[in-house]
């Protein structure tokens, strides 16, 4: 056969294959890829590329996950295998060893700060939304924390399920409601009946007469004290007033002098 | 970094489908061709991480890219012959319906076929020339040859792609 050149210009109209440029940007380590691990939450759909973590959601199918993370994030996504030590790694985060890295560019600097935040509150403990306000410098941004906390893309490794409203009601969760944000608490190890009971009777935070210290309810160090120490406080000016200071682990506010 | 990874994703998407069509048509097949696209544009990113910001942007991507993908193809190929046979069902055509896809299929295995068959600096030539549609100017400097050599190269290609006679054509 003869070849022409009008042949010739026809094959530079090829198109590269479906999935194309998404394989190679993963390659690059830029796009992302996802698989579904098996946690102790369930099945976990999470997305990762060349600088960690970038997103994670518990969800029905793979179709869902990826329509939320084109929502989300907007970047091309692909499944495929994960890296080998990424399932350890994963579950390490959700044990409160802390080993993982996230991808968090797609934020706003103040989003960035108030889940860098969330990540501090350790395992088993909860902080009020005014407290990632109050510490990342912006006290009267709370509203925006909570908004923040809600479009968190990586929720579960990075816990803003630790972040609850200080009446004791548990607010509005990101990775799926309420109700999730209790199950993962309660698996955490959070006494929420008994944390809604005292926010529902005003009090906020736990004083230790033999330290002269108040803690946050769910702090550490709250925890450790004898129960015939324990004096429950409404508010930091009441803390003030008994002559208590603030716990310098938990951070909770101290009164306007 | 960030600014060279946004560079990086645009390139992919403008230049993915050109890169394809020159890797067919230098290799023969689907699964080479996407292996020479991925490689040039896998190489062309860990090039650009170590260029100046200043380098990055005056970078004119199209012949550069063609170069590379010219070395990446010429390295798997060193000795071999392009491939000229298809694994049937593992390919998947952008063009609707059996028919056309089996028709173009068709015209696309021949005109492989004839490229498979020229002396490779013929074959990059004319590839350049037409399929990817630069300039000779443009293919000069991909080839790192005088416009002269590409034009004369392309010419002959063209000649035996039309079935004349080999021998005049170098007389």
């Amino acid at each position: 056969m003869t070849v022409q050149t009008t042949d010739l210009k026809e094959l530079g109209r090829l198109k590269a294959p479906a999935g194309f440029s998404e394989r190679v940007l993963s390659q690059a380590g830029i796009g992302d890829t996802y698989a579904v691990f098996d946690t102790v939450l369930g099945p976990v759909h999470v997305a990762w590329n060349g600088h960690g973590v970038s997103a994670a959601m518990r969800v029905g199918s793979d179709e869902e996950f990826e329509e939320w993370f084109e929502r989300e994030v907007g970047r091309p996504l692909t499944a495929a295998a994960p890296p080998a030590d990424l399932a350890a790694r994963l579950a390490n985060e959700l044990g409160g060893r802390r080993g993982l890295r996230f991808d968090l560019r797609g934020l706003t600097e103040f989003e960035q700060s108030v889940l860098r935040k969330a990540r501090e509150i350790p395992r088993g403990q909860v902080r009020p939304y005014g407290w990632i306000a109050r510490e990342i410098g912006h006290p009267r941004a709370v509203r925006a924390v909570g908004t923040a906390l809600a479009n968190n893309p990586i929720p579960y490794f990075i816990p803003c399920h630790r972040v609850v409203r200080s009446d004791g009601v548990i607010g509005n969760y990101g990775g799926g409601g309420p109700e999730a944000k209790k199950q993962i608490l309660s698996l955490e190890g959070v006494r929420l009946s008994k944390l809604q009971e005292l926010a529902r009777s005003g009090y906020r935070y736990e004083g230790v007469r033999s330290t002269k210290i108040y803690c946050y309810p769910t702090c550490h160090h709250a925890r450790r004290a004898q129960e015939r120490n324990v004096v429950w406080l409404h508010d930091e000016a009441e803390a003030r007033a008994q002559g208590f200071r603030p716990c310098k682990v938990c951070r909770p506010p101290a009164a306007a002098a | 970094m960030e600014g060279v990874e946004r560079v990086f994703e645009r390139m992919v998407h403008e230049h993915q489908d050109r890169l394809y069509a020159l890797g067919y048509a230098l290799t023969g097949n689907r699964h080479d061709a996407e292996e020479v696209a991925q490689d040039t544009l896998l190489r062309a990113y860990r090039a650009l991480v170590t260029y100046s910001p200043d380098r990055v942007r005056e970078l004119k991507q199209r012949p550069w890219l063609h170069r590379i993908a010219i070395n990446v193809a010429r390295n798997r190929h060193r000795g071999l012959r392009p491939r000229l046979v298809e694994l049937n069902g593992s390919e998947q055509d952008t063009t609707p319906g059996p028919e056309a896809r089996a028709l173009r299929q068709a015209q696309l295995h021949d005109v492989t076929a004839a490229l498979a068959g020229l002396p490779p600096r013929y074959r990059e030539a004319v590839v350049l020339r037409y399929v990817q549609d630069l300039s000779y100017d443009e293919a000069a400097q991909v080839l790192g040859q005088p416009v002269g050599t590409v034009k004369s190269n392309v010419h002959r290609a063209l000649k035996l792609l039309r079935g004349e006679n080999h021998d005049r054509a170098n007389d």
